[in-house]
């Protein structure tokens, strides 16, 4: 290898298409006759559907088809489950997955009742003010409380207690612990998420070819192959007659790897109904409640230390808001239960979660996907115990750490994969050091803050520390290839949503064969260029679908190296793969372009011999023991305006690990758009619904997106301990900025304000202005 | 029914169209799905995320809040008229890919087309007056940062 592409900060292949405007999106597709879908929506939580007439739509000009959940006949069938439950013993989990239109029954504000399809969009939106629909209202089951008890209404008949799923897993006695601990602290913490929010919403665009008998099908989903495979098997067809394209798709963060959206059954049903192409473009409102989020959970969670901050173990109750079905299974309150403990030693822990069923929408992961809701709460539990233990909030967490010669360390609980919840690698007390030298925090603490306060300043330092589980199984593939001219492809089977793939994977692949990373062409998320996969989704893209990349690259090298051998009859030892051609070492002029190479590799006429396989390509598959920990922290100083309680970030500064970095570029990329994400969550995001489950704030305007103004400057440094669990070292990164901002955020705002001291503590995410006002008010 | 039309005549990126439009058709859905400009890019269709805007007569508009009947006699640049010409970029949009200031990418057109007025008003700004002018453009990808350095390396290079 002459270059060294993996590691280099190389700019992005699939720029250029991007930046001019050439880059196809769901909503670019243009095709002949195409017809376009609006769909009515419930506009209460909970309800009985009584009638639903559509005689006046029908009758519009423009309108081609209506259909309701009866016209739908043998189709209409709740989604699949997505993911089972993991195999831990005594859990209950009540599966009731979304239905395409509803039936008998709405169970939250924006569930689809009728279909739509018109000429043109405004024509299909016109048509939705002809539709008379009776619904009987319930009820809204809105509180997670309430919603446990005898009294409440029902979002399921047939569930009681809306009940969705109860879990405990354990460790060690905590019983034990607590009775042998010099502290104990208990508390009740609050942790909210939201709307993922792309700026690109949902959309699909459906089109049936009767001559061909087959689907295709543009769609904004993290999921293709999956995608693909559900539409074949409810639409009767086998899956080649299925093509599913994911193009460029603008963010995703999680709630697009779910399946399958109402429209996703709906459109193409209507495609091949109607033999003419249909499309869906999700707008802003109906993203607020048709496109999953996520939302809160409420933790009643205990510590027990020793009296030098030691933990000794930590018992933890909490309810988790999964909305009106639960299509992913546990994924976010397992990740919660799991990502709870940390970078730290538990020695015993004894976790429970209730998942409920409310009239909202579906909750299922958003970037960091519950371990956000975790790291909030062990990182609260250690800041008090910090304080009621007079210990530096930077040295407890240093004490509990895990030290670097334990791992691979087993937590004992089985995580969202369905494996044992154990670290392959870390080194934890690095990463804390550095961000401390980066956020000057003894500087800060002992000379700048008293320096400022006596200015009037209320300024304060928060620090956190995460672990995240990333890079899961089951497995991803890819196949490389090179072609006639030269420049190689390679295809993947997982969605791309912005992480540069088009890039990283080229980047891989460069260093194998010797290519220009320019010169090489991914392909991602269209089924007919790569049949298998699963997705992009639990940071797993690089870490799995790179390392599949990477073995196919590795067998195309041999190839190549072989068949230039037999043509120069060499020993393979003797070339050298360089600038797209290989070479003779040391014989000037002794050198075939790859192209030519390739050509070579499949002969038209002539015999070869058996067990030949034609061109230089190859496919293969990786698939990961189980996930490759990643870890950090996060360090913040923030400025409090007493009187407004707006928080303005003064310098904010990331340590991560990742293990192996392929693109730093990128990686930072990622790093600073999560922690983007956290401030958000942290201060200005909150989906708020009131007590009859309408959300309030179900516009970009009410719902706050951090601007540029918003999240400050960030400083990103890197730690270096590969995983042993792939060839490449990898592990993911896509979702750790955004985990750990909350506790941070709340602890730097406590010690501005000198909340501790005066024995008001922020246990809740999100902190806006008006919550800290309310909480910390009395200050003033 | 809506079907009040009205016949313009727009120039955008320097080519004169005559359609005919319905009363009610934005602005940017008449550039996207009449004009086959793609580029142009729906974020909110309620003025809020900046992903729709073009440069309506040298000003920064959002093309979801205009409709198309408005912008008779009008003269429109979009991400597609940009560059030059098909084989170069725009120094801002050289300075997006050198500094990795898009992701998904989807926000990114409004993004230049707002910098690109912004810059032809304030040749050399500051961190503060950049991260200003950009903070009527959502991103939910990259945090900003890559895109304010972006902007600063290309103020620097179009000074020259």
């Amino acid at each position: 290898m002459v270059t060294r592409n993996f590691g280099a900060p190389i700019r992005r292949n699939e720029d250029s298409r991007l930046l001019s405007g050439q880059a196809l999106f769901v909503d670019d597709v243009e095709l002949p006759g195409m017809l376009y879908a609006a769909f009515l929506r419930s506009n209460v939580a909970h309800a009985v559907i009584r009638s639903i007439d559509v005689s006046a739509a029908r009758a519009r000009g423009g309108v081609v088809a209506v259909y309701t959940a009866a016209d739908l006949g043998d189709y209409w069938a709740p989604g699949p489950l997505l993911v089972p439950p993991p195999p831990i013993p005594g859990i209950t989990f009540n599966q009731r997955t979304q239905v395409p239109l509803a039936k008998h029954k709405v169970r939250h504000v924006g569930e689809p009742l009728v279909v739509v399809l018109a000429q043109s969009r405004y024509l299909a939106e016109d048509a939705l003010a002809d539709i008379a629909v009776e619904l009987d209202p319930l009820p809204a089951v809105t509180d997670l409380e309430q919603a446990l008890s005898d009294a409440s209404a029902r979002v399921h008949d047939d569930v009681h207690g809306n009940v969705a799923a109860r879990v405990r897993q354990s460790r060690g006695s905590y019983a034990a612990a607590r009775a042998a601990a010099d502290h104990v602290i208990s508390r009740r913490f609050r942790y909210d998420h939201g709307a993922s929010s792309p700026i690109e919403t949902r959309g699909i665009v459906a089109s049936w070819d009767a001559r061909a008998d087959q689907l295709t099908v543009w769609d904004t989903t993290q999921a293709p192959v999956f995608l693909r495979n559900g539409l074949a098997a409810m639409l009767g067809l086998s899956e080649r007659q299925v093509r599913a394209i994911a193009p460029f798709v603008g963010g995703g963060f999680g709630p697009k790897i779910m399946l399958f959206y109402p429209e996703e059954v709906v459109v193409p049903w209507a495609a091949k109904k109607l033999n003419r192409p249909v499309k869906w473009i999700e707008d802003r409102l109906e993203h607020f409640f048709a496109t999953t989020q996520e939302r809160g959970q409420t933790h009643d969670a205990e510590i027990a230390l020793t009296r030098d901050g030691r933990i000794l173990g930590i018992r933890d109750v909490f309810l988790h808001d999964t909305g009106a079905y639960n299509p992913y299974g546990l994924t976010v309150p397992i990740n919660s239960q799991c990502t709870l403990l940390g970078p730290y030693v538990v020695p015993s822990y004894d976790s429970t979660f209730t998942a409920v069923f409310t009239n909202k929408p579906i909750v299922t992961p958003y970037r960091g996907a519950g371990r956000q809701h975790g790291v909030f709460v062990v990182e609260r539990l250690i800041d008090i115990a910090a304080h009621d233990l007079k210990l530096d909030r930077a040295e407890i967490r240093r004490r509990n750490f895990i030290p670097p010669d334990a791992f691979p360390y087993n937590n004992e609980i089985i995580y969202q994969d369905f494996a044992p919840l154990s670290y392959d690698s870390g080194n934890y007390g690095p990463i804390l050091d550095k961000a401390l030298e980066m956020i000057g925090y003894e500087h800060f603490l002992k000379e700048e803050q008293p320096h400022l306060r006596a200015q009037g300043h209320h300024v304060g330092v928060g620090l956190a520390c995460y672990v995240e589980g990333t890079g899961i199984g089951p497995y991803e593939g890819a196949k490389v290839q090179v072609q006639a001219n030269g420049k190689v492809s390679v295809a993947t089977g997982i969605g791309t949503q912005g992480q540069g793939h088009f890039t990283s994977f080229a980047q891989i692949v460069a260093d194998q064969l010797g290519v220009d990373v320019r010169d090489i062409d991914v392909v991602t998320g269209d089924t007919d260029q790569f049949y298998w996969g699963a997705g992009t989704f639990a940071s797993r893209g690089a870490v799995v679908a790179g390392n599949a990349v990477n073995e196919a690259a590795k067998v195309v090298r041999r190839k190549i190296l072989k068949l230039a051998a037999e043509h120069f009859e060499c020993a393979e030892d003797d070339l050298e793969i360089a600038e797209g051609a290989v070479s003779v070492v040391g014989v000037p002029g002794q050198a075939i372009k790859l192209g030519a190479l390739a050509l070579k590799a499949n002969p038209m006429r002539g015999a070869v011999r058996p067990g030949t396989e034609p061109g230089l390509e190859s496919t293969q598959y990786f698939g990961p023991p189980g996930g490759a920990t990643a870890s950090g922290a996060h360090a913040m100083i923030v400025e409090v305006d007493p009187q407004t309680f707006m928080v303005k970030l003064r310098k904010y500064v990331i340590v991560h690990d990742c293990g192996t970095v392929i693109n730093p570029l990128i990686l930072s990329g990622q790093i600073h758009g999560g922690v983007a994400q956290g401030i958000g969550n942290a201060f200005y995001e909150q989906l708020v619904f009131d007590e009859d489950g309408q959300l309030l704030n179900a516009s970009l305007a009410d719902y706050l997106l951090p601007t540029a103004l918003e999240v400050p400057h960030m400083e990103v440094a890197h730690t270096e301990t590969p995983s042993p669990l792939n060839p490449l070292g990898i592990k993911g990164a896509g979702e750790a900025g955004a985990i750990p901002v909350g506790p941070a955020f709340a602890q730097a705002v406590e010690d501005a304000l000198g909340l501790p001291d005066r024995g008001i503590e922020l246990n809740e995410i999100p902190l806006s202005p008006n919550r800290l006002f309310e909480l910390a008010g009395k200050l003033r | 029914m809506h079907t009040e039309t009205h016949a313009i005549t727009v120039t955008v990126n320097g080519t004169p169209y005559r359609r005919s439009v319905e009363a009610r058709t934005l602005l940017s859905d008449f550039l996207r799905h009449d004009l086959l400009l793609a580029g142009t890019h729906i974020g909110c269709e309620h003025g809020v995320c900046g992903a729709c805007t073009v440069i309506f007569d040298g000003l920064a508009v959002r093309s979801c809040l205009m409709f198309a009947a408005q912008a008779d006699g009008h003269s429109i640049v979009t991400v597609e008229g940009l560059a030059a010409d098909r084989h170069h970029l725009h120094p801002l949009q050289q300075a997006m890919r050198d500094c990795h200031g898009l992701q998904c990418g989807y926000c990114t057109p409004g993004i230049l087309m707002t910098m690109k007025a912004f810059l032809d008003e304030t040749p050399a700004p500051d961190e503060a007056r950049i991260r200003e002018a950009l903070s009527g453009n959502l991103c939910r990808c990259t945090g900003y940062q890559h895109i304010v350095d972006a902007v600063k390396l290309a103020a620097d290079r179009m000074r020259g």
